[in-house]
């Protein structure tokens, strides 16, 4: 199956997500930010990085690119969209997916390795997971504080469509265990209709314990598993 | 064609030669090489030229006594960066260079900007760079404007490469009053190739057509490399216009670019317009080449009106490089920038004629005859003489220094020094450095060294900054070997070969005699080092004129080491892993006390003989290291360095906040060493190791004539740590060393203040 990953001109997750789809069998086809073309992908991963610099508001100047029309169009069709991080970021700025990502509570920048825990394993990301499962990934963002109206995040809530949220050492989703002070500590959402999947943390740089982790593998072949299906 | 007067321009007299920085033997010389007065843009370009950040004219006789070969040295000191060969046919270039002056008045653009200058050294090359390092020296985090310098380079730093995506994975900060009014910003770029894939900065082929490609040119950073090259005083804020301004997305996008370029095959050479901007790039890739060079000034892409030839050639705006393209390939040129939204713009090309020409139009307005603006710069063979203060400093008997009555307890000094800024965890400023983009750090920041795997090769590079420069202060000569076996130690303990060198020369106003000897003395201990390690100096900086109104900064000859490492099962790390393990002392311990951090930290007192360093004795130690690694005998190693033994204990122990170890340590066979020098003192050639099978290493020891021995056990978690010394033993809870390290700069930077002098 052929999963495509967006290069905007500021993407630096681009190749590390190529080689995360092309270690769990699927084939990963490299789309231009500047194409009208998604040549015939079963997938779209919008990948991290500074889209565009990111001077103004993180996305908000991807979702005018040419790309991203083919990208909503596919969406609205009801194909499969991944955004991690920045490309997180660039799907709530695209309405693709509802709310925002701010800046970090703390004002700065935070790279280090989180836990998660999968709170919906019915999703395109997650099939392979056990539910409750903890999981680390890395996070390196300085806009991850996930926000949205109340009456959003009790939908959100209410529907299952938080998919991560951080968690302490004990699974708990303390306000410590939050890298960022985004609402409920989410980690990532889906939309209602389940085709649209956003997340701060990355998975791709978590598919080896020698680099740390390998509790990403799961979510790509969760992924390669349910588009094949 | 002479070169002709352009109206506008103001007439060159004395008063403008000093404000251009040269003296009246050096414009006698300017003369002398034109055979008439200058016009007011030849002296722009040899002011920006000749001064030490570009000429080197006080280091360069100092410099060649360097080692720079080896067999797998591909590119020694004199390109963009140096290259070595690491197997399978890949390459690494690295270069560690100074931002310190611009990181002085205007943090976080210095310090941004030093990392995007350095990225450019390395892509120019040829490299895709996956590795950035950064040292930096602070005044004490005491001051208000410190902490703001200090948070303002942090946050530099992480925004350009978090931008670009290259991670920054390591490096050290150190503190002390003496870089107080003119920190250290020294940033390092690791880039990795294809053998093939080198190309250089050297200008050929007649009628090739040059290119300025990437940000258009303004009037930022003017005279940027000779605000370098003087020292800071009160009115240096007043030059923050000439601080560059950084853009990583344009960066980014550049380097995408260039890479692409050169893969293309459309050019000859390509060089970053850094330091001195378009001046310095075409001078010297025109005299590498041996050619000469014309260029248009208004052919220049500009981004502000009626900027005058003076400020387009001395302009240091950022992200722009400077391209020899082979002639008919201006347009494959034009075509992969504009994929990338940038410009490309013929602005010259490659003339036989052995001139260095700039015209505006058909003007001319400068012009210079041969390669001689390079390789007619001044050198100059200053005096060294040793200076009163360092030597009385060295001379004073440290072991007089009279202990505080709360060192009766070891512990106590212990967390002192855990807390201490230069000594306490970093987490604070790397948390805000992206270590994970590229997914092949194998070991971010906080260890001994960083360690990244190659592409496509089961081998990894191990990279490592360090050098301390008290001891230089103290002995220059032995504070230079230090600097370099201390970087050759961290990259060994992460399970690495040391391989080679960049340095980054931190030094004062080489006028004055003191300062030149501490050069000519450091520069000196670095390449007996480097020759007693085979780690060759592939290039480097020198930032000369780090003074403040305070006096100038300890001599602080920076060294960025790459070690290779064969295997991933040898990558080490440098924390406890398994409670019962054994824990091994390889080195001595010695009663060596002076230039610590202790005596720095605890009393105040910056004196002593720094501690010997015995560059065969490190071979051998380094060597021992990584037999007994390759054996599978070592599950961690770290190396003993600021604070001493007790201290590269106890952070084996609690690095991992999460996951700390005990230890039970027994130092009862130095129980006739000072107590203090056995614990905080600094005795070079020590390594502490964990082990499961300490005779393995102590015969491995033995076989490679180092010393060695038994020092304890790892505990189990959260355990405390005790340490025993014949009949008296001390212990201390792991969370309350785990606090005194772990929390100090956080809270420092929360609080602005210091914590309190004495830990609870």
């Amino acid at each position: 199956m052929r999963i495509g990953i967006v290069t905007f001109p500021g993407s630096n997750c681009d190749d590390d997500t190529v080689a995360a789809v092309a270690r769990v069998g699927a084939t990963p086809v490299k789309l231009w930010h500047k194409d009208h073309d998604l040549r015939d992908v079963d997938l779209v991963i919008l990948p991290g990085g500074f889209s565009y610099g990111d001077y103004l508001r993180a996305g908000a100047i991807a979702r005018f690119s040419p790309i991203m029309r083919e990208v909503a169009e596919h969406a609205r069709r009801g194909g499969r969209v991944l955004g991690i991080c920045n490309g997180f970021q660039i799907a709530c700025e695209a309405g693709l997916l509802p709310g925002v990502l701010l800046r970090n509570d703390s004002l700065q920048f935070r790279s280090e390795m989180v836990r998660l825990r999968v709170e919906n394993t019915g999703t395109m990301c997650t099939g392979l997971y056990e539910a409750g499962q903890l999981v680390r990934y890395p996070i390196a963002h300085g806009d991850g504080r996930y926000t949205a109206d109340a009456g959003t995040v009790e939908r959100l809530e209410g529907d299952g469509l938080v998919v991560f949220r951080y968690v302490d050492a004990a699974g708990e989703a303390t306000a410590g265990a939050s890298p960022n002070g985004a609402m409920h500590n989410i980690a990532g959402i889906v939309n209602a209709d389940g085709n649209v999947l956003g997340m701060m943390p990355h998975p791709e740089r978590a598919l080896d314990d020698a680099l740390g982790s390998s509790d990403g593998l799961a979510l790509f072949e969760s992924l390669v598993a349910r588009v094949a299906a | 064609m002479a070169a002709s007067l352009r109206p506008g321009d103001p007439a060159v007299t004395p008063a403008l030669v000093a404000e251009h920085g040269l003296t009246g033997e050096e414009f006698d010389r300017l003369v002398a090489m034109l055979g008439r007065a200058p016009t007011f843009t030849e002296l722009g370009i040899v002011s920006a030229l000749w001064n030490e950040h570009c000429s080197y004219k006080h280091s360069r006789p100092v410099l060649r006594t360097l080692p720079t070969r080896a067999p797998w040295v591909l590119q020694g000191p004199g390109e963009n960066a140096g290259v070595i060969a690491v197997g399978d046919g890949l390459a690494v270039a690295f270069k560690i260079e100074s931002h310190n002056h611009p990181s002085a008045v205007e943090p976080y653009q210095g310090a941004a900007t030093g990392v995007g200058g350095i990225l450019r050294d390395v892509f120019t090359m040829g490299a895709r760079p996956v590795a950035l390092l950064n040292s930096l020296r602070f005044g004490s985090l005491d001051s208000a404007r410190v902490r703001y310098l200090f948070a303002g380079c942090v946050k530099g730093i992480g925004d350009y490469g978090n931008c670009v995506g290259i991670p920054t994975v390591g490096g050290e900060i150190m503190f002390d009053a003496a870089y107080e009014g003119n920190p250290l910003v020294n940033a390092m770029c690791v880039g990795v190739m294809k053998v093939e894939e080198l190309i250089t900065a050297k200008a050929e082929g007649v009628g090739n057509p040059i290119i300025a490609v990437g940000a258009r040119t303004g009037r930022d950073g003017i005279h940027g490399a000779s605000f370098a090259s003087e020292d800071l005083s009160h009115e240096s804020d007043a030059k923050r216009p000439r601080v560059q301004v950084g853009d990583p997305f344009t960066e980014k996008l550049l380097l995408e670019a260039s890479l692409e370029l050169i893969a293309s095959g459309h050019i000859v050479a390509i060089q970053d317009m850094g330091a001195a901007g378009l001046t310095s790039s075409s001078a010297e890739m025109a005299a590498r080449g041996d050619v000469g060079v014309t260029i248009d000034t208004m052919k220049m892409p500009l981004r502000e009106e009626g900027m005058t030839p003076y400020e387009i050639l001395l302009s240091e705006s950022q992200e722009r490089m400077l391209v020899v393209a082979k002639r008919g390939h201006e347009a494959g040129v034009k075509a992969i920038l504009a994929k990338w939204d940038l410009s490309a713009e013929v602005i010259g090309e490659v003339i036989a004629e052995p001139v260095y020409r700039v015209t505006e139009g058909d003007r001319v307005v400068a012009e210079f005859p041969g390669s001689r603006l390079v390789t007619d710069c001044p050198q100059y063979h200053p005096e060294g003489r040793e200076g009163d203060d360092a030597r009385a400093r060295r001379e004073s008997d440290v072991n007089l220094t009279p202990e505080r009555p709360e060192e009766r307890d070891p512990m106590w000094t212990l967390r002192a020094l855990l807390a201490a800024p230069t000594i306490a965890s970093k987490r604070w400023a790397y948390r805000q450095y992206d270590s994970t983009v590229r997914a092949s750090t194998v070991a971010g920041p906080g260890g001994d060294a960083a360690v990244v795997r190659l592409p496509g090769s089961e081998r990894s590079i191990a990279l490592a900054t360090d050098c301390n420069g008290r001891y230089v202060y103290l002995n220059p000569r032995v504070g230079g070997r230090i600097a370099v076996a201390e970087a050759a130690r961290n990259v060994a303990c992460a399970g690495a070969r040391p391989m080679a060198i960049t340095n980054c020369l931190n030094f004062g106003n080489p006028k004055r005699p003191e300062i030149f000897f501490q050069f000519r003395e450091a520069v000196a201990g670095v390449g007996e080092a480097c020759t007693a390690l085979a780690t060759p100096v592939t290039g480097g900086n020198v930032s000369l004129y780090n003074e403040s109104p305070r006096g100038a900064v300890y001599p602080t000859p920076t060294i960025g080491m790459v070690g290779l490492v064969d295997k991933p099962e040898h990558v080490t790390g440098s924390r406890f892993t398994t409670p019962g393990d054994a824990i091994v002392l390889l080195g001595e311990n010695t009663a060596e006390l002076g230039g610590s951090e202790y005596l720095a930290t605890l009393h105040g007192v910056v004196a002593g003989e720094p501690p010997a360093c015995d560059v065969a004795g490190e071979r051998r130690l380094v060597d021992a290291l990584l037999a007994a690694i390759a054996a599978g005998a070592i599950a961690s190693a770290h190396d003993c360095s600021e604070g001493g033994l007790a201290v590269a204990i106890a952070e084996s122990c609690m690095m991992d906040r999460d996951q700390p170890l005990g230890a039970d340590i027994d130092l009862s066979p130095w129980e006739a060493l000072p107590r203090r020098a056995l614990l905080f003192g600094e005795a070079q050639g020590r390594i502490v190791v964990s082990t499961p099978d300490p005779a393995a290493v102590l015969a491995i020891a033995a076989a490679h004539g180092v010393p060695a021995r038994p020092v304890g056990t790892v505990g189990t978690a959260h355990a405390p740590l005790r340490v025993r010394i014949g009949g008296a033993g001390w212990e201390s809870p792991m969370a309350r060393l785990a606090a005194a390290w772990h929390d100090s700069i956080p809270t420092i930077m929360s609080a602005g203040a210091l914590p309190p002098a004495s830990p609870a």
